[in-house]
């Protein structure tokens, strides 16, 4: 199925979770916030939170420059 | 010449220059006089520092605390908007070139300059009577180290940080909003987050996100508490892409260890790097508490527009600037060419990034 992510799309496996996506995307999720549907996922959650057709993802890595 | 007195900001009605700040009603006189009796720390001059020193000063924020590490080089001045050419010149230290200038743009406001880098040892005295800090250091490790002051003396700080064309900002108010723990537990690992010095940095989103750090601790510093924000900031202005990030729900979760268990390794020195010198090598050994698993040919792909580079499975050398810097694959680095330590953690955040 294809969800958005930070505006671009995203093929992942039927039910994958938030936690599969990070690993797809080579994610760490400590270093990442995760936000589907406008909704802040809180990190404990990542495991269970399941992505549905459509959804609409955003992926925050903080940046460090400055 | 003979102007001047009849010009002199002395000789005038001290809020008179502020004039057209005080007439934005939700500031007011009142706010203005609430700013000139506060004091805020600007943590690191050098693009979102400079910045926002500027502003606030301008804004006439009663004293301002400027700490920085660096010296000025030419390549700063493109987005560095304090700096000028005749400061690369002098080679003078950002946070004394930043209150000379200041003092020529508003005699009003106090400016105390301190050359030095921001670690577990100083940084409460750092924040010593200041009523807002600002991030505009390079480096997580020191903003761990912020988030871990600010929490545990109750002082707010706003984060700032940029690369590229892409910003991100966002207030922390002690027992108000999440604190940057909450969104993020572990400060990422060294050598794996992009620099401005490999992924380069353009100077308008410098502007957009030291102005907003600066408007928050305005509102801060006024005592405009319903006005500051709670969200998370992410700001692309080459994709022309703007997001805010709502935190409500990291605060509630009520587990973090930093602002909800009050544990502050960083503030104790328990977390972050070691750094030593290497007697008699005119190097610095530098060490970091969260080991990386670094792709050393990765690294050397990034950084090979930077200086010369060479990698093996084992090591990465660069020659930039006349250091020489090793790294190996846990982040681990020896930085040639230095016996200052701060020297050599300025060269690491620059080109490999922590």
């Amino acid at each position: 199925m294809i969800v958005s992510v930070n505006g671009d799309s995203q093929e992942v496996m039927e039910n994958a979770s938030v936690a599969d996506l990070l690993q797809l995307l080579e994610l760490n999720a400590a270093h990442v916030a995760v936000e589907v549907n406008r909704e802040l996922i809180p990190r404990e959650q990542h495991q269970q939170y399941r992505l549905s057709a459509g959804d609409q993802l955003e992926i925050v890595t903080l940046v460090g420059g400055g | 010449m003979n102007d001047d007195k009849n010009v002199s900001p002395s000789s005038v009605d001290p809020l008179a220059r502020y004039v057209r700040q005080s007439l934005f009603a939700p500031l007011g006189t009142e706010g203005q006089e609430r700013l000139q009796a506060s004091r805020a720390l600007i943590c690191g001059c050098g693009a979102l520092g400079s910045v926002a020193a500027n502003t606030l000063a301008r804004a006439g924020v009663g004293k301002l605390r400027i700490v920085d590490r660096d010296f000025l080089e030419l390549n700063n001045l493109q987005r560095q908007v304090l700096f000028d050419e005749n400061d690369v010149a002098a080679g003078i230290p950002k946070a004394v070139a930043a209150q000379q200038r200041l003092a020529q743009i508003n005699s009003q406001v106090e400016v105390e300059a301190v050359v030095a880098d921001v670690d577990y040892r100083n940084v409460l005295q750092l924040f010593d009577d200041v009523d807002v800090v600002l991030d505009g250091t390079d480096n997580f490790e020191t903003r761990f180290l912020l988030n871990d002051a600010a929490i545990k003396t109750k002082t707010p700080w706003i984060y700032g940080g940029c690369i590229g064309a892409e910003g991100q900002t966002m207030s922390i108010v002690p027992d108000r909003t999440a604190c940057l723990r909450c969104l993020m537990r572990e400060s990422p690992p060294p050598g794996t987050t992009p620099t401005c010095d490999t992924a380069g940095i353009l100077g308008p989103i410098i502007n957009v996100i030291a102005s907003i750090e600066s408007c928050e601790a305005i509102k801060i510093l006024a005592g405009r508490w319903d006005a500051v924000s709670d969200v998370l900031n992410v700001i692309d202005l080459w994709d022309n892409r703007i997001r805010q990030i709502n935190l409500s729900s990291l605060r509630d979760a009520g587990d973090c260890p930093t602002c909800h268990q009050l544990q502050f390794p960083w503030l104790e020195g328990a977390r972050g790097g070691q750094s030593a010198v290497l007697c008699g090598r005119n190097s610095v050994q530098l060490t970091f508490e969260q080991e990386a698993k670094l792709s050393l040919e990765r690294l050397a792909e990034k950084l090979k527009t930077v200086g010369k580079v060479k990698a093996n499975a084992f090591l990465l050398r660069l020659e930039v600037d006349g250091f020489q810097l090793t790294v190996f694959p846990d982040g681990r680095a020896i930085i040639g060419g230095t016996e200052d330590i701060t020297e050599a953690k300025t060269v690491y955040a620059k080109y490999i990034g922590h």
